[in-house]
């Protein structure tokens, strides 16, 4: 079993979780340890419940794990809500003047705060939640330093007075927890290691700075906003030029044609904006300028659940806008995944000329994780492809301003013909949506010519040889040959490994093919690895199994068994252990584990 | 920048030409504005590299094939965004943009309006014939009420949209309104249009022969005014302009109706851009600015 320690805070939107997290995030990061946050909230700026789990340890933590350790619920409807998630072990600290606790398990230690005897009520608002900060540190074994140096940082625009009167109220919480209260058995772990945080948005928006992406715009859409607010914030010191715009079909053309300019360009969006970008797409592929397109998929069809994440957006993505063309998508694997696949897509998308889609979700978006700084590299590996600009010496100065016999679709044996970009002299070509010839005449009115257009479609569809060629191809994670092998892709790699590792402690043998390139799919590559496995289990975020019916369509594969999660909420391990357990016991061949925390 | 190469006199309407010829039908209004375009881009001798011709989707979204400087020939309404998209990626081309009624105020409604509050740096050239032409002839967003098409075999029911007023409102920085037929008036319009440094906005009467047959050549010669003929009239007031952009009937007015020059354009309100044209710049972030996007992190 990992040694890992997760607090869970919970309360209306607005009473300040938020605080509270950022500051156990900034504390246990600094001890050197290993973290993962997911914040499982609702559609709502004032109000509701919103329940943020962050579960740390010195040991890679990958997802939110089974067990709350610390649970701070700053309001009667969280106690009412979580308090029968705890288990032997496990705390509560609450505002005993406020909130009253229900029955809770055997072995849960209730942690009382006298709020109005520890701290002028009436001058802090949220003064339980600093008192429960301090209580909680000292329980967890962290001197009140760490939580001092924090709060300093955390309150320093607002002044020395409001940093003394935190810092005394944290003071009281922890102080009065050292007498009242049983701290945790292993006071948390120090390491040496220093890791940055962030999400899987920050991640995407860095890689795309790493990745020399000069032109960003989006529409704002859950969960994918995140990707612009790094994007503006960021995009004088970055030089990177971002836009709000009207609507995702106006951004998906504005990004198109800020490629066709020459830049690296980007968008983000969810399902739904998505959907709307679909016909840009196409335009992308007959055009041959690359764009990369990232979708943060949440709950769908539809507007809906905003706040919830999901994997189902794959066949949308298979299928974004209509006729045959090349596509290259992929689903990062884990927060620090997200930066590092941002450059690698580029590359892809330059070298053959097509768009290059990125499945994230938001698990992934709004997640945030722990991820070594030497991960987060800004010097990746650039590949632009054959574009032909004024400063790489293709833009013959002396040149005729007239077209010259350049053919922008000048058809190759890789399919990738050398891209002008306009400005260079003696390239002159138009780019259309219509079918063209190699020079770019159009040939789907007074030209229609059925040869031609095979040629052309031919020289388009050839480029996904050389793709697939690209594009790493999946491997196996464990042994060979193991009881039961659990198959994944993208944002679900962390909570299936942690299952596969708590299988083969109870002496299931597990091992794992997580899927990060999607299209084009290794499926021989894939078929390899499988036909040595004992027991498939496909275990996916969506209702219908939509990587196991792509799988299928493509290799004819058929795994043993499903397990499937749609009701917006991440998998947990044992969701998946459990499952995997009753499965191999021939009980059912789909598994829908129940969601237990109820956000 | 290699854009001294060519000797501006070399520039001729031959140049221009694009590598085949307009399939519009013969007589079509598309002609003259066409020729138009290639006659101002010749006096103003830009060199034919450094301008980009967008358009959407329609009869009149064909234009850039016919013309011999860089082409995109995008989406169904989607000229506008691109061309924003690609102006903002290297704001020293010249771009123009072109396409039809449908396209532009239909469709491309949404997109129409923004551009113009954005004030984009680019030329937007509406061939407006009051017609889907493409389609074969139904109801398009400026055709009149009581016009009988295949769409509304009954008679328009919907009030058509009034194009200047619109981008007036929207606070376009230029806009003017010309007729195919009349070529050298056109011609200027077209010229000023692309040395404004804003969003242009030029709405260009060009009769469809073969689905319109209410607003025809016949129909505007008698009733278009060249709003420079009437000496009184002011191009930098707003209130005047739209007070002009309602007259229909007897008397359409033709010209610039309005333009102001105290608002920057995008490109050129955008700090991000001071360093010049996005295109031109290293993909490295410098290793300083890196680091610290990392350490606010930690």
């Amino acid at each position: 079993m990992k040694q890992t320690f997760a607090v869970s805070i919970g309360g209306a939107a607005g009473q300040g979780v938020a605080t509270p997290g950022d500051i156990f995030a900034k504390i246990f990061s600094r001890r050197g340890l290993n973290l993962n946050a997911y914040n499982a909230y609702q559609s709502i700026i004032r109000g509701g419940h919103t329940f943020l789990t962050i579960r740390t340890g010195a040991e890679k933590v990958s997802n939110m794990g089974d067990r709350i350790d610390l649970l701070i619920p700053l309001n009667q409807d969280t106690m009412n809500r979580h308090l029968n998630l705890l288990r032997a072990g496990a705390s509560c600290i609450y505002n005993a003047d406020t909130i009253k606790p229900g029955p809770a398990a055997d072995g849960v230690q209730l942690c009382p705060l006298p709020v109005s005897e520890l701290a002028d009520i009436t001058r802090n608002k949220v003064a339980q939640n600093t008192l429960a900060i301090g209580a909680g540190l000292h329980m967890m074994g962290i001197g009140f330093p760490a939580l001092e140096e924090v709060l300093k940082e955390q309150f320093k625009k607002k002044g020395d007075a409001v940093i003394t009167e935190n810092v005394s109220v944290a003071r009281a919480g922890y102080d009065y927890a050292a007498g009242h209260f049983a701290a945790f058995p292993n006071p948390l772990p120090k390491t040496e290691n220093r890791y940055a945080i962030l999400s899987g948005n920050t991640a995407m928006a860095m890689g795309g700075a790493a990745a020399g992406v000069k032109f960003y715009c989006a529409y704002p859409m859950s969960p994918s906003t995140g990707v612009l607010h790094w994007m503006a914030a960021n995009a004088r010191k970055a030089g990177i030029m971002v836009r709000q715009v009207e609507d995702e079909i106006g951004v998906i053309n504005m990004t198109i044609g800020a490629a066709h300019a020459g830049v690296r360009a980007m968008c983000a969006t969810s399902g739904g904006g998505f959907a709307l970008m679909s016909e840009g797409l196409g335009m992308s592929a007959m055009m041959e300028t690359p764009v990369v397109v990232i979708n943060c998929q949440r709950a769908g069809p539809s507007t809906g659940v905003p706040t919830k994440t999901e994997q189902g957006d794959l066949w949308q993505m298979l299928g974004a806008a209509f006729g045959d063309y090349p596509r290259v998508i992929a689903a990062p694997l884990d927060i620090g995944d997200c930066f590092k696949l941002i450059p690698e897509i580029f590359n892809i998308a330059d070298r053959f000329q097509c768009p290059g889609l990125v499945l994230c979700d938001l698990l992934l978006s709004e997640g945030r994780l722990s991820v070594h700084p030497k991960e987060l590299d800004f010097s990746p590996a650039i590949d632009r492809g054959e574009l032909i600009t004024a400063a790489n010496g293709n833009g013959d100065s002396s040149a005729a301003p007239t077209n010259g016999d350049y053919k922008r679709y000048k058809f190759t044996e890789s399919g990738v013909s050398p891209r002008a970009i306009p400005g260079v002299p003696g390239h002159i070509h138009t780019a259309a949506t219509d079918e063209h010839q190699e020079d770019g005449v159009l040939i789907s009115d007074e030209f229609t010519n059925p040869t031609k257009r095979r040629a052309m479609m031919e020289k388009r569809m050839r480029k996904v040889t050389g793709i697939e060629a690209a594009v790493p191809r999946p491997t196996l994670a464990g042994p060979r040959g193991a009881d039961v092998t659990l198959i994944g892709w993208g944002s679900t790699k962390g909570v299936i490994e942690e299952a596969c590792e708590i299988l083969n402690e109870q002496g299931i043998s597990a091992n794992q093919l997580q899927i990060r390139w999607l299209a084009p799919l290794h499926g021989d590559a894939i078929l390899e690895i499988l036909k040595d496995s004992r027991h498939t289990i496909i275990v996916e975020n969506n209702y219908s199994g939509q990587f196991a019916r792509y799988l299928r369509s493509e290799t004819s594969f058929v795994p043993n068994g499903n397990i499937r999660k749609y009701d917006g909420e991440p998998f947990m391990p044992h969701h998946i252990v459990e499952s995997v357990k009753e499965q191999l016991a021939g009980k059912t061949k789909l598994s829908v584990p129940t969601h237990e925390i109820m956000v | 920048m290699a854009t001294s190469v060519q000797r501006a006199s070399q520039l001729t309407m031959a140049d221009l030409k694009g590598k085949v010829d307009p399939d519009w039908c013969p007589g079509c209004g598309d002609f003259g504005v066409l020729a138009a375009l290639q006659k101002a881009l010749v006096e103003l001798q830009i060199p034919t590299h450094n301008v980009v011709t967008i358009s959407g989707i329609g009869c009149s979204s064909n234009l850039p094939g016919y013309v011999n400087t860089y082409g995109m020939h995008t989406l169904h309404g989607r000229s506008l965004a691109v061309a924003t998209g690609l102006k903002l990626a290297n704001h020293e081309l010249t771009v123009v943009v072109t396409g039809g009624d449908g396209d532009g105020f239909g469709i491309g409604g949404n997109h129409f309006v923004h551009t113009m509050r954005r004030n984009v740096d680019l030329l937007y050239i509406v061939m407006d014939n009051q017609i889907y032409g493409l389609t074969t002839g139904q109801t398009s967003p400026t055709s009149r009420i009581g016009m009988k098409t295949k769409s509304m075999p009954f008679g328009n029911i919907e009030a058509p949209v009034n194009p200047i007023s619109l981008a007036l409102a929207a606070g376009a920085t230029f806009i003017a309104r010309g007729f195919s037929g009349e070529q050298k008036h056109l011609t200027e319009l077209i010229k000023e249009g692309i040395q404004h440094k804003g969003f242009s906005f030029l709405d260009v009467f060009s009769p469809c022969v073969t689905y319109n047959h209410d607003n025809t050549y016949q129909w505007f010669r008698p009733r278009v005014k060249k709003l420079e003929d009437d000496t009184a009239y002011d191009s930098t007031d707003w209130t005047a302009a739209m007070e002009k952009s309602l007259l229909w009937g007897e008397e359409i007015p033709i010209g610039k109706f309005f333009e102001r020059t105290d608002v920057p354009s995008l490109h050129a309100a955008e700090p991000v851009l001071n360093e010049g044209p996005l295109v031109h710049r290293d993909l490295r972030i410098p290793p300083d600015i890196a680091r610290s996007f990392i350490e606010e992190l930690t």
